[in-house]
């Protein structure tokens, strides 16, 4: 037992607790039961156990020792990685796939979770030592609070406003609204899909969305959700049921269309509502200076 | 091997339409179109597309 052994084990509680809190199974079903989470829980315990550790190391004045961080900096981009490969490996067997940009999101997502622990870990230690147990348990709740906080995004009911539509067809054309989402031939397949499917569009709220939800990525991280939260009316061999979107080109809204087994406006506008905004489909064009350097002229 | 967007199959009832690289399949009635366009489009996992009333295509996405 030394003077650090309370801190220590302080923070690496803390941060693995953090870790706990934000491992959460929700409908992604991601990680899955058990397994993954034990992944997960483990390297969250590393992660505190560096950030824990690298206190009493500066405080001994072993300032070499902080290049521990480096070695777990890369041992989280592993964590990335490791996502990555397992969920590309996977979506190519899933209904409606993710897509890239949700894979990158949810790789992203861990390797950051990661730090906060590490943070915690960190902070947790360092306020023990300094101050005492009390004020590294009010550190380390704080902690808790901000790295809740900086894990939720925004979602898409917060950027664009959700409509009922209903799909119609043209010919073989199939539209929602006014905008065309594809030719289906067959009587059979127009039957099942008026019978079944269900249309939406999505009014962007601002210039800036209008570029974000025509991200091709955002659009397949909506079908891979509501197909997962409502079911989906499709097996494999019958290509003509996908759920697609199509943008407007004139004014940038989104025609869904949709095949849920649960037909459920209510539900189904809860379910695209709740989709998170992907972090790589965000694009901010009113942010540009040479964009609004015309405007001042 | 994996085909990505290319035209399994043309399905007509009109012979005067018709040529060329994929393979064709002529149809006597809509009826026998329809009903062989569905079966070309389970078996090929393609989606069976039309282009006018009297002639569809097998596209594999």
């Amino acid at each position: 037992m030394t003077e650090y052994t309370f801190p220590i084990v302080f923070g690496v509680v803390f941060g693995t607790i953090s870790r706990i809190i934000m491992l959460r199974t929700d409908y992604r079903q991601y990680p899955t039961y058990l397994h993954g989470k034990i992944i997960h829980l483990s390297l969250g315990f590393i992660a505190a156990s560096l950030g824990a550790l690298a206190v009493p190391a500066i405080m001994e004045k072993e300032f070499t020792a902080v290049t521990l961080l480096t070695v777990a900096a890369t041992q989280f981009r592993d964590v990335r990685n490791m996502e990555r490969n397992t969920l590309t490996e996977v979506d190519s067997y899933e209904l409606v796939s993710r897509g890239k940009t949700y894979i990158e999101g949810i790789a992203v997502s861990f390797e950051s979770r990661n730090y906060l622990v590490m943070f915690t870990g960190f902070l947790g230690t360092l306020s023990f030592i300094i101050w005492n147990v009390f004020a590294a348990i009010i550190v380390a709740v704080i902690c808790l609070i901000v790295g809740s906080k900086l894990m939720s995004g925004s979602k898409i009911e917060d950027i664009v406003d959700i409509e009922q539509s209903k799909i119609s067809f043209d010919g073989a054309g199939l539209y929602v609204d006014n905008i065309y989402i594809m030719n289906i031939g067959l009587e059979e397949r127009k039957e099942e899909i008026l019978k079944y499917g269900m249309g939406f569009i999505l009014t962007p709220k601002n210039i800036n969305i209008v570029t974000t939800i025509g991200n091709l990525g955002q659009r397949q991280a909506i079908l891979h959700d509501v197909s997962v939260s409502l079911g989906v009316f499709r097996d494999s061999g019958t290509p003509a049921l996908t759920p697609l979107i199509k943008r407007d080109l004139d004014d940038g809204r989104l025609g869904v269309f949709i095949l849920p087994q649960i037909r459920d406006v209510a539900k189904a506008k809860s379910v695209i509502g709740s989709v998170p905004v992907l972090e790589s489909a965000v694009r901010m064009p009113s942010e540009s200076k040479s964009l609004n350097k015309g405007d001042k002229v | 091997m994996m085909l990505e967007k290319s035209i399994l199959a043309v399905i007509t009832t009109d012979r005067q339409k018709v040529s060329g690289g994929a393979p064709i399949f002529f149809c006597e009635s809509k009826k026998e179109l329809e009903y062989v366009a569905s079966n070309i489009e389970a078996i090929t996992d393609g989606i069976a597309h039309a282009l006018s009333e009297d002639l569809f295509i097998i596209v594999k996405h």
